[in-house]
């Protein structure tokens, strides 16, 4: 596979060894004299020096023979072009930007091209990473707008003991299956919750929040 | 002077350098509704003290910033920053996402004017317009030496 990377040296350089360790051909496309100097004495890979958003040095680095293009440039602006350039001119398959403001995956993928935030990806493992042992994060649907969580029930747990209807899970959240000593249980309004239920739970990002602290907030 | 049936537009415009300044300017002299965008507030300065418009002092990549500047409610858009590719982004998220209907932006680098204009974009390149100019003038003077001659 040969992949084509426009970036600055400290993104460029640690995925590019790693392209590199998989066996695939790698050449880069940097701006700058000195980092380019770096790259090709580090790796094995084919270094361009030039503006990643120009079609001829897009063209001179082989971007006709690319099976991917990964633009991961700091400026959204670039990497915006470069993909464009990539699947419109040089019919590219396989294009991917990273975009620096999060605003702008949405702005990208209305304009066609695939992106990814980092910065919304790294939020998103800092956010599941909550202080409960007992809360998993099970896969979410469309981008984060519904979330499958797991949570298992404390003895602590203020919904220990109470029905279903009485915790008062808000709207648009459901627990939607409990598995009670390995046995599954489809909950009802009645149904009673006990200590060491582990929950299935499906919300939505507004009321995510709430429904694990009604779910895990301790007994007053 | 913009000619048209309508004596008032909702004029947005990005990057307030020489270009940028003297659109602004201009248009809110003639009695339009700008709003101006620059990352620079040193660049605001380029205004004149007539200029009655809007400045919005960010980033126009960011889609924020364009929200701020309402581009969805305006019906012209110049995208003339110094940065070919800032325009280029500016210019499309103003005409695909913003619906904007009139949408100029400037390019420096004649290479990249075909590709904007593959995408839809209008584009004014002043180094294509400055050749040509300077490649008539060229040509004129050469056929007023040759009519001398004669």
């Amino acid at each position: 596979m040969n992949i084509m990377i426009i970036g600055a040296y400290q993104s460029v350089y640690y995925l590019c060894r790693l392209f590199l360790s998989k066996g695939y051909k790698v050449t880069v496309i940097n701006r700058n004299q000195e980092e380019c100097e770096r790259l090709a004495h580090n790796l094995k890979a084919t270094i361009v020096h030039g503006d990643g958003s120009d079609p001829q040095i897009l063209e001179e680095a082989g971007a006709n023979s690319a099976d991917a293009i990964l633009a991961i440039t700091p400026n959204d602006q670039d990497n915006l072009l470069i993909c464009q350039l990539g699947f419109s001119h040089f019919h590219i398959p396989r294009t991917l930007a990273v975009v620096n403001d999060p605003d702008n995956e949405h702005v990208f993928r209305k304009l066609g091209v695939a992106a990814v935030s980092l910065t919304r990806v790294l939020s998103m493992l800092i956010e599941q990473q909550t202080d409960f042992d007992d809360i998993t994060n099970l896969f979410s649907i469309g981008e984060g707008k519904i979330n499958v969580t797991e949570v298992v029930l404390s003895t602590s747990s203020r919904a220990v003991g109470k029905t279903v209807q009485q915790i008062g899970m808000p709207n648009g959240s459901l627990i939607a299956s409990i598995l009670r000593q390995n046995k599954p249980i489809v909950p009802s309004g009645s149904t009673q919750l006990l200590d060491k239920d582990r929950l299935i739970v499906v919300t939505l990002p507004e009321n995510h929040g709430e429904v694990l602290k009604i779910l895990t907030s301790d007994q007053i | 002077m913009l000619k048209s049936s309508k004596s008032q537009y909702h004029i947005v415009i990005v990057g307030c350098g020489r270009l940028g300044s003297l659109l602004a300017n201009r248009l809110s002299a003639q009695g339009h509704s700008v709003i101006t965008i620059d990352n620079n507030p040193h660049a605001f300065s380029n205004l004149s003290t007539e200029f009655s418009g809007f400045r919005i002092e960010g980033d126009a990549t960011e889609f924020s910033t364009l929200e701020k500047a309402k581009m969805a409610q305006s019906e012209i858009v110049i995208a003339s920053t110094s940065d070919d590719n800032v325009n280029l982004m500016v210019a499309q998220v103003a005409k695909k996402i913003c619906n904007v209907s009139h949408v100029v932006a400037r390019v420096f680098d004649p290479k990249k004017e075909a590709t904007f204009q593959e995408m839809g974009i209008d584009t004014i390149c002043p180094t294509s317009i400055a050749g040509q100019v300077l490649l008539d003038t060229i040509a004129e003077s050469l056929t007023k030496q040759a009519g001398e001659k004669k």
